[in-house]
């Protein structure tokens, strides 16, 4: 029994976590088709931006949750006025203008912050069940991705500024028609996913570390969730993230780590030959 | 054949034999090993020129069959101790995984973006796979994969089926410049077939080609294919060229060094992806020597300026503003010879 919770508790932890690292991706890809190839770089800032904000006394909380969205999302408007917007509806050119940006970040925070790693000390009190110990953190990174959903389905859902950028992504010529500033709903939609990024950079930070390189370890992972996902960001993401984090825990637990990738790559390419625009293509159709 | 074609053909034709028989009487050995990089880095190039450039496959992650290949040579020539066999399957097993992820993607008709996105991940879990198999239980036959440490001394090319007579560094760039010239030759026949003009008509308009009646996903599948198998037999050569193969191979880097020679030199032509193959690899090592900037920024800069400011590449811009200069004169004078003409409409 306990071994079981357990191991039901490490599926909804990877669920979280696919989730957390896709979020950002996801809002900037449903809303503006937009891919984004610097998202793992976006992470790796949220990352550095933690660390630094802890190596300076800021207390941990504030600097795992407040300080690297702040940041990161002021970074996502600068990225979002000189290139993104030049490139709005060319898809394919976004991606490699995004993945220019993605090389050049990881060049300029090598040259500032060198190549090892950074740590942030964490110290949270662990779970007991039975005879096995679940980490305090685990827990709090699943509660937190919870919260995240939420409040990211009612930013959107309830407030007025959701309301404008979810018009501008429907129809921009019509939004902007009835007075929206829809260059501005842009960048603010671009910024936010940059700042959701940046959230789980800084919340993955005490568990792995920052390097400048590590960017690129998170992405295969959060593109899969995206496309199997589907348009719509918030449903696609985390209908998603239960298909891809049973799968890969069920392939580690068989195999390991290595394999359990693997798993969630063939995975998701099976479920695009079946379902080519995602799991929201089909299901979920009318949902956020 | 007309004057044109003798020239296009034979222009590439006669600098390419006189490189390949001159440049090993005229270079030390170091600056010919150098070369011989820079003329597989061109293999690699035409591989993503012929798919991206032709066949209109938005493929991101090329280096997957590079990597593929390289390795696929290394394990099976440990295993086997001679390398023809071996160099069979370098280009075999990349053709056959890109048959295999292609069937998946174009008959699944998933958008032009979506096969970016995904032979990108599979890329990108390639390189974590390959990376974590370090421990000795990650072995195929007689050969340790290694992980990141990478597959060092790996068995150098030999004469087909005579394991005593390896090839000599200056042999290994003969055997590389003259696979360049192959496959240079060899895309441009392709592309005079009814496959090759099928293939670029698909590229231009998918959908009215499949309502003339052609099967657009067997022709992309297919392009896919043989793109991946080019790009195998670069990665054959690259692991010849260092005897040493590591997962930095399968890296983000790695591919997005392949769409930038491509995107500087010119998507849609074959020149341009091998002019800037060769320009950037000499950047490459240049700045690598120099430490006085970071080769990820330079590169990241150069792909940003170059999708905003310059799209099409050097080489199109080039001969598009050369080509006017050269055919502007010549039209007047062609139209001011119609109008002189007696009864020619004014």
């Amino acid at each position: 029994m306990a071994f079981a919770s357990i191991v039901g508790l490490e599926v909804v932890y990877a669920v979280a976590m696919l989730i957390l690292v896709s979020l950002g991706l996801a809002i900037v890809f449903g809303m503006m088709r937009v891919i984004n190839l610097a998202h793992g770089e976006f992470m790796v800032m949220g990352g550095y931006a933690a660390t630094l904000a802890v190596h300076h006394g800021i207390n941990f909380w504030l600097a795992i949750i407040v300080v690297p969205p702040i940041i990161v999302g002021a970074i996502g408007v600068v990225i979002e006025r000189t290139i993104i917007r030049f490139l709005y509806g060319r898809m394919f050119e976004t991606m490699l203008a995004t993945w220019g940006l993605s090389l050049f970040l990881v060049g300029l925070m090598t040259v500032i912050f060198g190549d090892d790693t950074e740590g942030v000390p964490m110290s949270l009190p662990g779970l007991h069940i039975g005879l096995y110990q679940e980490s305090g953190y685990n827990l709090f990174v699943i509660g937190f991705s919870v919260f995240l959903v939420g409040a990211v389905y009612a930013f959107l859902r309830y407030t007025r500024l959701g309301l404008l950028a979810r018009a501008t992504m429907q129809n921009a010529p019509m939004a902007g028609a009835l007075g929206t500033n829809t260059s501005g709903v842009y960048a603010a939609t671009f910024a936010l996913g940059a700042a959701l990024a940046g959230l789980a950079g800084g919340i993955i930070a005490p568990i792995a570390g920052v390097v400048p390189t590590t960017g690129g370890s998170y992405i295969g992972q959060a593109f899969i969730t995206v496309l199997g996902g589907g348009a719509s960001a918030l449903a696609g993401v985390v209908s998603a993230a239960i298909l891809f984090g049973v799968v890969d825990q069920a392939a580690t637990f068989a195999t390991n780590a290595v394999f359990g990738e693997v798993a969630l790559l063939l995975a998701a390419i099976v479920l695009i030959r079946l379902l080519p625009n995602g799991i929201t293509g089909r299901f979920f159709r009318r949902s956020l | 054949m007309s004057v044109g074609r003798v020239v296009s053909y034979g222009v590439p034709a006669v600098i390419g034999l006189a490189l390949l028989i001159g440049l090993p009487q005229l270079l030390d050995l170091f600056v010919l090993l150098q070369v011989t990089l820079y003329v597989v880095m061109a293999i690699l190039a035409l591989s993503l020129a012929f798919v991206w450039g032709y066949g209109g496959i938005l493929c991101l992650g090329q280096s997957a069959f590079f990597g593929l290949g390289a390795y696929a040579y290394a394990i099976t020539a440990f295993n086997i101790g001679e390398s023809s066999l071996p160099v069979v399957i370098a280009i075999l097993l990349p053709t056959l995984f890109a048959a295999a992820l292609g069937y998946l993607m174009f008959y699944g008709r998933i958008s032009e973006v979506y096969v970016g996105v995904i032979t990108l991940t599979v890329t990108l879990i390639l390189f974590n796979a390959v990376n974590s198999t370090a421990s000795p239980e990650y072995r195929i036959g007689s050969a340790l994969i290694g992980g990141y440490n990478g597959l060092p001394n790996v068995p150098s090319l030999n004469f087909p089926f005579d394991p005593d007579n390896t090839l000599q560094p200056d042999d290994v760039y003969m055997v590389a410049m003259a696979t360049l010239l192959i496959v240079y030759f060899g895309i441009r026949w392709i592309l005079r077939t009814r496959f090759g003009r099928v293939l670029v008509a698909i590229r231009e308009n998918e959908r009215r080609v499949e309502f003339i009646g052609f099967d657009a996903r067997l022709h992309k599948l297919a392009a896919f294919a043989l793109g991946a198998g080019i790009a195998g037999a670069a990665g054959c050569l690259f692991v010849n060229w260092g005897s040493y193969v590591s997962p930095t191979i399968f890296s983000m880097i790695q591919s997005a060094q392949i769409i930038i020679w491509v995107m500087v030199g010119g998507v849609g032509t074959l020149i341009g992806p091998i002019l800037g193959a060769v320009a950037l690899s000499w950047l490459t090592a240049e700045v690598g020597t120099q430490h006085v900037i970071n080769a990820d920024i330079l590169f990241g800069g150069i792909l940003i300026v170059f999708v905003l400011l310059v799209p099409r590449g050097l080489v199109p811009m080039l001969t598009e503003h050369v080509w006017s200069r050269v055919m502007q004169p010549r039209r007047k004078v062609a139209v001011a010879a119609k109008l002189a003409a007696p009864g020619g409409r004014a």
